[in-house]
């Protein structure tokens, strides 16, 4: 909502000056977004300095310039002045500048195969002599330190910008915020000059409001002014408009506008004589059309409110009017509309046609019903004083009758949510002042809501309204309550926090990406789960929920690839979406590692990243999330996305069915697919639900302490086995063969070649054996390790190694 | 006796200019070996008279104290010296680079989110969750703002079905809806997380975060939601003072609301948060509507309190500097490396924010 001091002084007597009108206009509410000269077209033009002129190398009579314009890097121009030269001091025009001259509006154009951003200009583009042979040459000493500053000086009214929140369309007129301020001690409301507007015969055109199932419009006034003359608006009213920010049109149509702005009133004027007949205010049928002011046809669907008259529909009612009745220059006899339209109606029918006018946005927030006459009355006045004509007497259709809401108010309400106490007489004071009508009943003060506040309709509104207007500096500043009511963090949050550091500290860069993904990369990690597409994305490449963190995390992996970094790791945790109701998601950690082991390094070799970097780094960070990890299994059953060979599935204990985690290398067809260039990749990923929940603390699972200080014993065995039998197996073998003996197993060696048969593999395995009770001799170990042999021979068909 | 001496200050002289250890040791067993020349003339002892033995042994064992101290002071005196010249060839060049450091970082937002966790933490809040995917009802309905309220429009909302009835969460006041929903009052929470409007540009990103705040009791007044966030911004910008101003604003879920500005300034480029004259807006807040609070069966006539909703990723980008918001999800490994947070970091109170 924009307007000048000097038009809000048309309302209210202040000794305030501008800045102390600014300040309370913020701290009742009325938030001021800006407070400046309206923009004019000539602000773009600065002045510049050229700091090179060379040669066009394709064109002997142009130059091009670099040009400073007071930021940081300077522009290119391609000027054809022969006075544009080093040093020279003159004007410049940014694409986009449109040229007084010739009303041509610039863009970044090539100009012989060079660049040009903008333009230097003559004085008589600029209108300011008929000098056109080269630049402005501006005097040094004068402007050597204004470059990059407006060249124009702006001298038009300053003008306030209000960002006035949905709920205060009173405060969408100029009166509205007078009468704020006016409560908020700024100054008085100016009282309305009663009018004396002599009126002449009826508004003899019939106006009827259409019994109708779903009927928009609940009252439309109207008056016929005849015999005007329609003409440019005189300098105060055109000022007033451009003010706003808007061109003047016609003294008519300004007028209207200026009655909206200044009351939160928005009127219409017809050309009556291109009215059939009657006005008839009715819902609209499918498929009817019209074509509005704003140059459009639009299409209409059924229950839209519309005027029409005999021959069809005239405008939307509240929204936009037609080009068939339309005020012009030549207009004799106008219908003036000021009418009252249902908000939900005007919403509802301006979503459906996608049109934003001033009149609906107003409208759509709630007009003061009881505005109607004072509307007709103030632009009537002015359409005589500018245009002159007769205006006849004011005809007002109702279908409703407005009815008054009434608050009853305990004051001790406001202590209670506010903190602090006003006196009933302030408060009351304050309430009048915002045209309330006060009545004390005892303790109670019975309030009728003004009808230019729709917003209003209980107590809290009335809290609300007080504490605003007398300031909230007023409400104390307490000491935080620190009373705990539970734990901070559950335990799937502290997870969540633990593992994403755990994370980190592997050397991976944590990110963050969209919850949206292209379904085109989503579609290759989405498994068996639905795809949830956006109805309205943001762009065509954001357009499904991610049903896996992987789609964004390969994406931006390439396009780091693209800048040329080789090795990375980087990971996101957060959600990934199985289905389109709230909570069909999961949190998950996503994490992938690209390009090689000890790169350049002097002293170690280097490789490529392998399925075991992923392995560790996932079993580890489970491990540190509390993780046991002698109860951990791994299989070789992984999402399609994963190579099927080189990936594997985590699972807390041999009795979960749902995997924690999976790691290993990625499906080379989606490599190739997604056009990924590295050495290598491998991705792992853990699911934080599929983790479950410990109920104990570690004050609860640390068991008792132990150890032994007999001699341990280490034997090697190597064991020549099917190349399908898992080394987990293995070593579970021969683990169970005494859990109390046998403390590690460890795998050192994997063969396959030479000296082993085809479809075999040799695995050596070290065993550390250890006894709590006593020394081992060699015949217990001997023993061992025979029944080593014999279980793993047994139970797998392997054989021990000669 | 005077050979004796002679052949001792021979050998000491020999042993002076001696560098090898053989030959040191050598020397060693030709004066002390079982017949070394030290050795027989103790040996001659036996032969001669007690007195002139007495004087002879004296003498003897001073000359043999004499080359046996030479003996092992040399031999000390070589080793050294080998010992040295070895380990001077085994010197490497400790300038040479470590094995590769792997750096991993936290993202700005999640140590954002963990400070302002730790903050509320400390003055007995808890953290809730909710679903990044809403109903209608719990993001806007619940929340006092019925459909073909203007309201919504200041929400550009992404869809996922035809009907508009389900979408991504606007804001994380939906978790308000949730957790009294769920509960009982009293309700002290906050609700960190992902929020989404369709709206890009160089300020607006489609995905951002915000925390929600609620505190619903008794007693609890406006004079208890400005203590609560003056506290809260003076210890997350880790500042003694802060200059805070609320301001009357309007949400459809709050009533009476405000927005909150702090102040600023810019000394050297950079933002100083706390002192100057601008005002910088950076949250919204309120006392918990009585529509909401009965949509959400707490008694309103019982039970009342605040609400706030902080932009997460805005407050990240004035503490550290951060100039583009939409640079915090482009995944630019040098950006990553540069505004994030070491994994040991852990934001907390006895160890405090930030380093």
């Amino acid at each position: 909502m924009k307007f000048t001091v000097d038009w809000l002084k048309n309302h209210l007597d202040t000794k305030f000056n501008n800045n102390q009108i600014i300040d309370k206009l913020t701290n009742i509410g009325l938030e001021v977004e800006s407070f400046e000269s309206s923009a004019s077209e000539l602000d773009t033009f600065i002045v510049a300095k050229i700091i090179n002129a060379k040669t066009h190398p394709n064109a002997d009579r142009l130059k091009l310039c670099d040009v400073d314009i007071g930021s940081d890097k300077t522009i290119e121009v391609v000027c054809g002045a022969p006075n544009a030269k080093n040093g020279l001091l003159t004007v410049y025009a940014p694409p986009g500048s449109i040229i007084p001259k010739n009303q041509i509006k610039l863009s970044v154009s090539k100009i012989r195969g060079a660049t040009s951003y903008g333009m230097l200009c003559s004085e008589a583009e600029l209108l300011l002599s008929n000098e056109s042979d080269g630049i402005i040459e501006l005097k040094n000493n004068k402007y050597a330190n204004k470059i990059g500053e407006k060249y124009f000086k702006n001298n038009s009214e300053k003008v306030i910008d209000l960002s006035i929140t949905p709920n205060r369309p009173d405060c969408l007129g100029v009166r509205g915020i007078a009468r704020d301020l006016s409560a908020a001690g700024a100054g008085k409301l100016k009282i309305n000059k009663k009018s004396n507007l002599k009126y002449r015969g009826n508004q003899n055109i019939n106006v009827t409001i259409k019994k109708e199932k779903i009927q928009g419009c609940t009252i439309f006034g109207s008056c016929l002014i005849k015999g005007v003359i329609n003409k440019e608006s005189p300098k105060w009213l055109k000022d007033k408009i451009k003010s706003l920010g808007q061109k003047p049109i016609s003294a008519i149509v300004d007028i209207t506008n200026y009655v909206m702005f200044d009351l939160n009133r928005p009127l219409h004027a017809y050309d009556a004589d291109k009215i059939d007949n009657e006005i008839i205010v009715r819902s609209s049928s499918t498929g009817e059309s019209f074509e509005a002011l704003d140059n459009k046809k639009y299409i209409l669907e059924n229950d839209m409110c519309v005027i029409s008259d005999r021959s069809g529909v005239l405008g939307l009612g509240g929204i936009i009017g037609g080009t068939r009745s339309g005020t012009e220059y030549l207009t004799k006899n106008i219908l003036l509309e000021s009418a009252y339209f249902l908000p939900r109606s005007i919403r509802k029918t301006s979503k459906q046609l996608n049109i934003d006018t001033d009149a609906k946005f107003r409208f759509e927030r709630g007009v003061d019903p009881l505005s109607i006459e004072e509307g007709l009355i103030k632009a009537s006045e002015l359409i005589k004083q500018i245009c002159g004509g007769e205006i006849s007497n004011l005809d007002v259709k109702k279908i409703e009758n407005y009815k008054k809401i009434i608050i009853n108010f305990d004051p001790l309400l406001f202590e209670k949510t506010t903190g602090f106490k006003v006196e009933n007489k302030e408060l009351i004071k304050i309430l009048e002042k915002l045209g309330f009508n006060v009545f004390k009943n005892k303790k109670i003060l019975k309030l009728v809501v003004p009808s230019w506040r729709p917003d209003i309709t209980q107590s809290i509104d009335i809290v609300e309204e007080i504490v605003r207007i007398k300031g909230y500096e007023h409400i104390n500043t307490s000491e935080p309550i620190k009373t705990r009511l539970k734990p901070t963090l559950n335990y799937y949050q502290k997870l969540f926090h633990f593992l994403q550091r755990s994370v980190a500290s592997k050397g991976y860069l944590e990110t963050v990406t969209w919850s949206f993904t292209d379904s085109k990369i989503n579609q290759l990690f989405k498994e068996n789960d639905e795809e949830i597409p956006i109805v309205n994305p943001i762009s065509s490449d954001l357009n499904v929920l991610r049903n896996s963190i992987f789609p964004n995390l390969l994406f931006y992996l390439k396009k780091n690839l693209d800048r040329g970094f080789k090795d990375i790791s980087l990971f996101e945790i957060g959600p990934a979406f199985k289905g389109k109701n709230p909570g069909d998601q999961l949190t998950a950690i996503g994490a992938v590692r690209a390009g090689k082991v000890s790169r350049l390094s002097w002293n170690d070799k280097e490789r490529i990243v392998d399925t075991f970097d992923a392995k560790k780094d996932v079993i580890q960070s489970l491990c540190e999330a509390g993780i046991n990890k002698d109860e951990i299994i791994i299989d070789d059953k992984t999402p399609s996305y994963y190579h099927p060979g080189k990936s594997g599935g985590v699972y807390q204990n041999k009795n979960e069915k749902k995997a924690l985690a999976y790691f290993g290398e990625i499906h080379p067809n989606i490599i190739k697919k997604l056009d990924i260039k590295t050495e290598g990749l491998v991705i792992f990923e853990i699911c934080l639900d599929n983790i479950k929940v410990s109920k104990q603390k570690i004050k609860d699972f640390k068991s008792e302490y132990k150890y032994s200080d007999f001699q341990k014993s280490e034997r090697d065995f190597a064991f020549i086995i099917n190349k399908n039998l898992k080394s987990q197996e293995l070593v579970n073998i021969i683990k169970s063969v005494n859990k109390k003996l046998i403390k590690s197993v460890k795998v050192f060696d994997v063969f396959e070649g030479e000296n082993i048969p085809e479809g075999k593999k040799s695995i050596a395995v070290n065993v550390t054996i250890q006894s709590e009770e006593k020394t081992l001799n060699e015949n217990d170990l001997d023993n061992i390790n025979k029944l080593i042999i014999s279980s793993v021979e047994s139970e797998s068909g392997a054989k021990i190694r000669s | 006796m005077s050979d004796i001496i002679k052949l001792k200050d021979d050998y000491i002289d020999k042993l002076n200019t001696e560098n090898n250890i053989d030959k040191v040791n050598k020397i060693k067993a030709e004066l002390f070996g079982k017949n070394g020349i030290i050795s027989n003339e103790f040996k001659k002892l036996v032969s001669i008279s007690v007195e002139e033995r007495k004087k002879l042994a004296s003498d003897l064992n001073n000359i043999k104290d004499e080359l046996q101290n030479k003996i092992s002071i040399k031999i000390q005196e070589i080793e050294t010296k080998e010992i040295n010249l070895k380990l001077e060839k085994e010197k490497i060049d400790v300038t040479l680079p470590e094995r590769d450091i792997e750096i991993g970082k936290i993202h700005p937002v999640s140590q954002v989110i963990d400070e302002i966790s730790s903050i509320f933490s400390e003055i007995g809040f808890s953290v809730e969750e909710g679903p990044d995917v809403e109903n209608e009802y719990n993001n806007f309905t619940a929340l006092n703002t019925p459909d073909n309220h203007p309201a919504r429009d200041m929400h550009d909302t992404f869809y996922l079905d035809n009907n508009k009835e389900l979408l991504l969460r606007t804001h994380t006041s939906p978790v308000q809806v949730r957790t009294m929903l769920k509960g009982k009052p009293p309700f002290k929470i906050i609700a960190p997380g992902r929020t989404y409007r369709s709206d890009s540009d160089q300020t607006h990103a489609p995905m951002f975060h915000q925390v929600e705040g609620l505190h619903i009791d008794k007693n609890i007044n406006m004079g208890h939601l400005k203590g609560c966030l003056n506290y809260f911004i003076k210890e997350f910008f880790e500042v003694d003072k802060i200059k805070m101003r609320f301001r009357p604003s309007h949400f459809p879920f709050t009533e009476p609301s405000a927005e909150v500005d702090i102040g600023y300034e810019i000394k050297n480029g950079k933002i100083v948060i706390g002192e100057g004259n601008k005002w910088l807006e950076i949250l919204g807040c309120g006392m918990v509507h009585p529509n909401v609070l009965k949509n959400v069966k707490v008694n309103p006539s019982k039970y009342q309190g605040y609400a706030f909703g902080i932009g997460i990723d805005r407050l990240g980008m004035l503490k550290y500097g951060i100039n583009d918001l939409r640079a915090f999800f482009e995944t630019d490994y040098r950006w990553l490396s540069h505004f994030g947070f070491d994994p040991l970091d852990v934001p907390s109170n006895y160890r405090g924010l930030s380093r």
